[in-house]
């Protein structure tokens, strides 16, 4: 066993931290979940891109560098320690762009992925309906055979990006047949087309992160079918688990904020709190090392497959104590808005979203220990 | 970077769990707490032939002079099974306090079973009333010592002695022996959280009630989950430490008081989740679950509980209260 990094990757983080440093100017300073703020996301991916540092694990020919996982992992973390703010363009990088490395057309990729990684188009993802949420396999949006293309009809909501993105990617049954998870194809459809129909809904901290998609008719040609008509719930799934998805989400997500955590608490050294300041960097590293052993499986040629619900639950549910422990720390100001109560409020999303932590322990309790599937 | 076991580490794990799965350590264990320690002592032979005694020896007493990570995999193989005796203290500690001591050689070869005690933290040495050596350490130095009164403890194969010197002091590393002693406790919890959950998952699938496996229910399947969680984010935190341990790290008490600390939630967690899973057959001493209930209960607090391993962490991360 050994923790130590090689001399590249070091460099690569030198590499990072200083552009960092010279850029902060460039940092949005408002959310991308309001007009304002994407536009300025927008603008900050462009920067990235130019500099190389938007989508590292990319090949080059997409306007990646074919970084290592463990660069990744290192680039995360002098992101997040820089302070520089969350991503715009995370559901298209992170869920479909590794969709189509794995089942797009050449001409797919080509058209799709440079202008994702520069920002120029930013990806909504519309999996959810509002019959259909944990049970996605049950959605009810159609896709009809036309001349050339596809009609989609339906509904899908909760869909991240959708208010002020540009295209988005989703689930529809394409044959009205087949039950379930069979019948189902994957399509991007661009979210100003004909038909389509984007009602932002406000979230709990009053930003329109995400809206309702209503689509009307709207034709989408054949070349906008990712993999096999039919086959969209395999190709959906199968990089649900992706190393480079959501899933395997940077260990300096959550270190960053633990150590502005410490930071906190040295200011009053309350012991009332030292426990949960303590447990909540614990846990932090806890989960940087966890990654350390994941990266090593990977770079061996294993998969993530079922354990990424392990993680998604823990970090999920520190990243929620951790900004809790953070407020507690401030006693009657804590409901003053600021950096860490709009840090909470997006942390309550993460028990939800990306598989609700219910689904992932059904998952955990079925895959990977091997307990019976519910009757159903 | 390689944050993985390797091929021998893995075969060292694999050798060890051969042997005690057909060592019938449970009954070495009720043994053990009934005054009996023969059942155990062959126990700890057997893990003297696999070179689990003689790990942390220096080569020139007989020893292996291996590394903080093969002691961890051994530690959590023993922490599995459950294994009786002074394990922290006479396979890990013990080898640190006795630097240069011709006694290391009876210790690599496992015909010397030591204990420790090391006040504050550690007031009283386990099985200091049957070990053959009985060291009293702290701040620096160590002496020979004698057991004194006998304290009973929740896990009654753990008798804890009072301890007084009888010799000389002599200078030790007593700091680099605790951490040492926390993070082979670490080692232990983790092994035996690993062991009550598979245990707890293997009665949920057989155990019907309602007419279905109760295995097949959320509210155990929920539970269960979150043992796993625990247990497998709270491991990489116990190699991480081995690792700062092997290399001399200046992180090295940070990292050994997060792993204790985490080892010693998740076997709780796991002890208590195994117990309301088997519902009441758990909660009898006839079954081998009660055993490993009861050990953790006594480790999670061995060798600095929860809440002062935290405490180490934060002056570690925020410096000392000024």
């Amino acid at each position: 066993m050994d923790l130590t990094f090689d001399d590249e990757t070091e460099e690569f983080r030198a590499e990072v931290r200083d552009f960092l440093a010279a850029n902060t100017e460039h940092f949005p300073r408002v959310s991308y979940d309001l007009a304002e703020g994407f536009e300025q996301h927008r603008h900050w991916d462009r920067v990235l891109f130019d500099a190389g540092l938007s989508v590292i694990a990319w090949p080059k020919e997409f306007g990646g560098r074919d970084a290592t996982l463990l660069q990744w992992i290192v680039y995360e973390e002098e992101y997040f320690r820089a302070g520089a703010p969350g991503r715009a363009s995370a559901n298209g990088t992170s869920m479909l762009g590794p969709t189509l490395f794995a089942h797009g057309t050449e001409e797919q990729r080509n058209r799709i992925l440079p202008k994702m990684a520069s920002g120029e188009e930013i990806w909504a993802q519309a999996w959810s309906e509002p019959e259909s949420g944990s049970d996605l396999a049950s959605l009810r949006s159609t896709a009809t055979q036309t001349d050339g293309g596809w009609m989609l009809n339906g509904q899908k909501i909760w869909s991240s990006r959708a208010p002020f993105g540009d295209k988005a990617f989703g689930l529809f049954r394409s044959d009205p047949t087949a039950q379930r998870h069979k019948g189902l194809t994957y399509f991007m459809f661009d979210l100003r087309a004909d038909g389509v129909t984007v009602r932002p809904i406000a979230q709990l901290g009053g930003a329109t992160g995400f809206g309702e998609i209503f689509l009307d008719d709207v034709f989408v040609p054949d070349d906008d079918v990712i993999g096999t008509v039919g086959g969209g719930w395999t190709a959906a799934m199968s990089t649900s688990s992706n190393e480079r998805g959501m899933s395997l989400r940077s260990p300096a997500r959550f270190l960053a904020p633990a150590e502005r955590l410490v930071e906190a608490w040295r200011s009053e050294r309350n012991p009332a709190f030292a426990d949960r300041v303590a447990d909540a960097w614990i846990k932090a590293q806890a989960y940087r090392l966890h990654t350390f052993g994941t990266v090593t499986r990977l770079a061996a040629g294993g998969e993530l497959g079922a354990e990424s619900s392990v993680t998604k639950v823990f970090w999920s549910d520190l990243d929620v104590a951790l900004h809790q422990s953070a407020l507690d720390l401030q006693g009657a100001d804590a409901e003053l808005v600021d950096g860490w109560t709009e840090g909470l409020l997006f942390a309550l999303g993460g028990p939800i979203y990306a598989g609700t932590n219910e689904i992932q322990r059904n998952i955990i309790a079925e895959r990977l220990l091997g307990l019976p599937r519910e009757p159903k | 970077m390689h944050f993985e076991l390797d091929t021998s580490q893995r075969d060292f794990a694999a050798s060890i769990d051969g042997a005690l799965a057909a060592a019938d350590v449970p009954s070495a264990i009720r043994a053990w707490s009934a005054g009996d320690t023969g059942p155990g002592r062959k126990v700890w032979s057997t893990l003297a032939d696999l070179g689990v005694t003689a790990l942390m020896v220096p080569e020139e007493f007989d020893g292996i002079g291996a590394d903080a990570i093969d002691l961890v995999v051994a530690a959590e193989r023993l922490g599995r099974w459950g294994v009786p005796g002074p394990v922290a203290e006479s396979t890990a500690v013990a080898p640190i306090l006795l630097a240069g001591d011709d006694r290391l050689s009876a210790l690599s070869a496992g015909e010397l079973i030591a204990t420790v005690a090391m006040p504050p933290l550690v007031p009283r040495a386990v099985d200091a009333d049957v070990a053959g050596l009985v060291l009293l350490a702290a701040d620096g130095q160590v002496w020979d010592a004698e057991a004194g009164s006998r304290h009973d403890s929740v896990d009654p194969s753990r008798h804890l002695g009072d301890v007084s010197s009888t010799g000389e002091a002599r200078t030790a590393d007593t700091a680099r022996a605790f951490e040492f002693g926390a993070l082979t406790t670490a080692a232990q919890l983790i092994g035996a959280g690993q062991a009550m959950l598979d245990g707890s998952v293997e009665y949920a699938t057989q155990r019907t009630q309602f007419g279905r496996v109760i295995g097949s229910y959320q509210a155990i399947k929920h539970a269960l989950a979150d043992v796993h969680v625990a247990v497998e984010l709270a491991r990489p935190l116990v190699y991480g430490a081995a690792l700062s341990l092997a290399d001399a790290s200046p992180d090295t008490a940070r990292d050994v008081s997060a792993a204790k600390a985490a080892a010693s939630d998740a076997a709780l967690l796991a002890a208590r989740t195994s117990l309301q899973t088997h519902g009441a057959i758990g909660y009898t001493q006839e079954h081998d679950l009660s055993l490993l209930i009861l050990r953790v209960q006594a480790l999670h607090s061995a060798w600095g509980d929860p809440t002062w391993h935290r405490r180490r962490v934060l002056e570690a991360l925020a410096g000392s209260a000024s």
